[in-house]
């Protein structure tokens, strides 16, 4: 297919300026330093985020119970350190939106896609640097306006990370939802322009970008997932930032989208003829795709660790690719399963039964093609490696559980319970972050030229893998007990009281797997500092990041891109002497390329 | 004080942590150290595979024994509940035998395949035949589910008026439930929240010009008649709240400025629910529970806790702010009789107002 000769004109593109400490750390335009940006700042929200939950799931293990470690960091919301009913919402609003947007989204596209779709395809950088550069700029600038919402007076955020209104609408029913509330939505608004920056860029690079031979069925899989990933976010999160938008305006100048009929503290309120239940439609058709988004990049990543480290190729590349396609059209059809009780139409519920079941193929087929490719692997069980396998364990466990919370007609017992806490916490939560430390650990020596240490990586993943399981799967059983979620404690039901020892169990694993993601952040900064120097190619990888130099240099290759002779997935092939096979490497004379 | 151990406990857990892999370290120091991994390390993670597959296992197995018997199944109160927990039963069926099967596969092949110096993996990349199974199988018992879902899903979701349903309106508001009973016309009068005046005692907004209101009664408790179809109209006069009767397997979503509607049929009287063995064997467990609670209040001073006794309970299930956690209201299903004389004692609407 394609490809472009143009890349000449960036050849020398490195030579021209003369780099700054601003425009080489700070405002750089360079894909793979806006990548360790994207990288920390995630991480650092990322911190903030696990640390909110610990927080509320002591509150819920030990309700009430005072707690030195709220009285030091809550501050006014837990006087004599118990947590107040309100900020208990609040934390669980903002843990949400933070690790579903600021980590998950940014944090792992972010980083992954700037530092791969370039180096991957063969290109000098992104389509445009200083689109690149904005888009973390705004991402930065969100993720600064949503820490400032949480020291505002009436408390941040406290709707549920959904803000359904009128809860979020309206300050009388929440101190939370006043500028608390304004905030979140600012920031969700520069969020959302940033993430489409971003997913332009990416767009647009994949397109046009690719080195000589790099057609679209050489592409590697993590590729196609950065690619696929950024067009579904190019068509939900408008209609998110149309959602905030419509929002603002019925909270700040009176409109009625949302809003109707309402009796709050003694008055009855102007607002006319809206309905909350738009905005929930508003709402899921970025939400639901958004699932995607969060987790298609790390499957993507897991496609590649699993192939370079089974030394096998990956099985089944046409029906991955098949399969991420389909989960992304399938994907924007089906957010109605977030609203079977919603009050909206029966009949529209036994569609969205349909279409949502329907992902369950498009995911199977993922699951087993991976378990195929570590059939008769030669398995090279490095830390990625391991977060990968892991992903593929509790993608599996929490995707199941997904035909039960897609039936409508089980849903209705189960539908905000903790079964579904469980369920979105091990298939996208859980998926992803391990999506992200596979990543990590397998892409460190590119980003930062040393490696991490992998004893270290073990102790990380082994404890996180048994905390994970031990936090999660407890919880799909308080859930079907018809535990409701978002409960600040269930002392007031007795009915649940032989619950209590369930949710401590749970906690005590939070507290713990919580506490070895030290290990994790150890690892990763005193290894950029201090890690042992990396080879260029450390995993034997056929894609083509690896051939560029440890030195990371502007333009990425020095002199010529190399071109692209063949998929990247040649490892163990027949005929050659090493059990990797580059993608730069030229088919021997009378080798055939696999058709894939 | 809880707090603080656990965080001394977890910084001594991580320290420990952190010295064992130093010594890891040191002990490699000789060692091709190029934190890559070793066919040591593939042996040791090969089998952790194992051992992790077995975790795996046993949580699943001591989740469904000591939790297993908690959930509500089985021991539904309306009549679609055994329907529907049927069809819950059928997919945790199917979901323990793939989850089964597909962690063992990955965790068996991670153990079983765990690299060594030399060897070469098969270099197997496609195949059209094992792909058709696994895209095949899934369709069809997805096919299967999806049918039986959906007929369960309509049967539930169809309230037939023919059946001369009880109409009963619950009110949510911040934070609590009201329930209108329609009286001897079931028919409900007209409401809108503009018509709410506290000062006559019109809390729910009714019209008090409709004919059908006059008979309406509101109540703070939920009683009905076993055996006879309900049919429940959902109003919220500030935030969305969502009606939430896990026994009755029913739920629906309460939205300012519209109505929306759940229908059931209660099979099981409160006091017969209470007397089923499991209901006795879970109130004797949570009891039991709340004496060693109390017995820890005692000891602090505090006032002990009630005895727990079984009542269905209608719960607020979607956030509604600060007391959402405290939005219930008692259920008392009974006897058509009981349920009269119960009726009867209440206010109806054009009494109950102030003047």
């Amino acid at each position: 297919m394609s490809a472009h000769e143009d890349t000449h004109a960036h050849d020398d593109h490195g030579h021209h300026h003369k780099e700054t400490f601003v425009t080489k750390y700070i405002f750089s335009q360079d894909h793979k330093m806006i990548a360790r940006q994207y990288l920390i700042t995630g991480t650092i929200m990322g911190v903030i985020g696990v640390l909110m939950s610990l927080m509320f799931r002591m509150q819920i293990a030990w309700p009430e119970q005072p707690n030195v470690l709220f009285e030091a960091l809550l501050g006014k919301w837990a006087p004599d350190g118990v947590m107040d009913a309100d900020i208990y919402l609040a934390l669980i609003t903002i843990h949400g939106t933070i690790m579903v947007f600021f980590v998950l989204t940014a944090g792992l596209s972010g980083t992954f896609s700037n530092l791969l779709i370039p180096l991957q395809i063969g290109a000098r950088d992104m389509a445009s640097g200083f689109l690149n550069m904005l888009s973390y700029w705004m991402f930065f600038l969100s993720s600064v306006v949503m820490i400032i919402s949480l020291f505002v007076e009436a408390g941040p955020a406290a709707a549920g990370w959904t803000i359904y209104p009128p809860l979020s609408a309206l300050p009388l029913a929440q101190g939370g939802s006043g500028a608390g509330m304004t905030l979140w939505l600012v920031s969700m608004a520069i969020f959302i322009a940033s993430s489409l920056l971003g997913s332009l860029n990416y767009i647009v690079t994949v397109i046009n970008l690719r080195t000589k031979g790099m057609s679209m069925t050489r592409l590697p899989l993590t590729i196609w997932a950065f690619f696929i990933t950024a067009i579904i976010g190019v068509i939900s999160f408008p209609v998110l930032l149309s959602a905030a938008l419509l929002l603002i305006m019925d909270r700040s100048f009176g409109t009625s989208f949302f809003l109707s009929d309402i009796f709050i503290q003694g008055e009855v309120l102007h607002y006319q003829g809206g309905s909350p239940v738009l905005f929930e439609h508003l709402f899921w058709f970025l939400g639901h795709p958004e699932v995607y988004i969060v987790l298609l990049p790390a499957l993507g990543i897991t496609s590649e660790v699993i192939a370079t480290n089974s030394r096998k190729p990956i099985f089944g590349y046409r029906a991955m690719v098949a399969s991420i396609l389909a989960i992304a059209f399938l994907s924007t059809i089906v957010w109605g399963h977030h609203m079977f009780i919603s009050g909206m139409n029966p009949f529209l519920g036994s569609v969205f039964t349909f279409t949502t079941l329907l992902i369950a193929i498009p995911s199977a087929v993922k699951a087993f093609n991976y378990i195929t490719t570590l059939w008769k692997g030669n398995l090279q069980l490095n830390p990625a490696m391991l977060f990968s396998i892991g992903l593929v364990s509790t993608f599996i466990t929490g995707g199941l559980t997904g035909i039960i919370l897609g039936d409508s007609a089980l849903d209705i017992n189960v539908h905000d319970t903790y079964f579904v806490v469980a369920h979105f916490h091990l298939v996208m939560g859980i998926s992803a972050l391990y999506g992200m430390f596979a990543g990590i650990y397998h892409w460190f020596p590119k980003m930062f030229k040393r490696m991490m240490n992998k004893n270290l990586g073990y102790v990380h993943f082994w404890v996180t893998a048994i905390c994970a399981y031990g936090v999660f799967f407890p919880m799909h059983f308080i859930g079907m007990a018809g535990l409701p979620r978002r409960y600040y404690t269930n002392s007031n039901f007795p009915l649940f009281d032989d619950l209590s020892n369930v949710n401590v169990i749970i906690t005590l694993f939070a507290l713990v797997g919580g506490a070895f993601q030290l290990v994790f952040l150890w690892n990763l900064f005193y290894s950029i500092f201090y890690g042992k120097k990396t080879v260029q190619n450390p995993w034997r990888s056929n894609t083509l990041e690896w051939t560029a130099p440890i030195k990371q240099i502007h333009g990425n290759w020095e002199g010529e891109i190399p071109h692209v002779y063949r998929w990247a997935y040649d490892y163990s092939k027949p005929g050659h002497d090493d059990d990797f096979v580059p993608q730069n490497v030229p088919l021997k004379e009378g080798e055939e390329e696999l058709q894939h | 004080m809880t707090a603080l151990l656990t965080i001394l406990v977890l910084v001594f857990i991580t320290v420990a942590i952190w010295q064992m892999v130093k010594i890891f370290d040191l002990a490699q120091a000789n060692a091709d150290n190029t934190q890559v991994a070793t066919d040591k390390d593939n042996r040791v993670n090969g089998y952790l595979m194992l051992g992790f597959l077995a975790f795996i296992y046993i949580i699943t197995i001591v989740c469904f024994v000591k939790w297993g018997d908690l959930p509500l199944i089985s021991n539904s109160a309306s009549e679609h509940g055994p329907g529907l927990d049927n069809l819950m039963i059928i997919s945790m069926v199917i979901i323990f035998i793939v989850q089964t099967i597909t962690q063992f596969l990955l965790h068996y092949f991670a153990f079983k395949y765990k690299g060594e110096k030399g060897r070469k993996a098969l270099f197997f990349a496609d195949n059209n035949m094992l792909e058709a199974i696994w895209t095949i199988i899934p369709v069809i018992v997805l096919a299967g589910l999806i049918i039986y879902g959906l007929f369960t899903w309509n049967s539930i979701m169809n309230v037939d008026m023919d059946d001369d349903p009880l109409v009963v309106e619950l009110y949510a508001q911040q934070f609590n439930w009201k329930a209108r009973y329609a009286g001897d016309d079931n028919v409900l009068g007209k409401a809108n929240v503009r018509l709410i005046d506290i000062d006559r005692a019109n809390i729910l907004g009714i019209d008090e010009s409709d004919p059908n209101a006059q008979d309406d009664v509101i109540t703070t408790e939920l009683h009905l008649p076993v055996g006879r179809p309900v049919l429940f109209k959902m109003r919220s006069q500030d935030v969305l709240h969502s009606a939430y009767m896990p026994h009755f397997r029913a739920q629906m979503n309460c939205v300012p400025g519209m109505i929306t509607q759940f229908g059931f049929t209660p099979t099981v009287t409160t006091a017969e629910m209470r007397q089923t063995p499991e209901m006795i064997e879970k109130v004797a467990n949570i009891n039991s529970i709340r004496v060693e609670e109390s017995n820890k209040l005692i000891a602090k001073g505090e006032d002990a806790l009630e005895r727990y006794e079984f009542d269905y309970l209608l719960l607020c299930n979607k956030i509604c702010g600060k007391s959402h956690y405290n939005m219930q209201m008692k259920i008392i299903v009974e006897s058509q009789e009981e349920y009269e004389a119960w009726i009867k004692e209440q206010k109806v609407f054009k009494n109950s107002l102030i003047n």
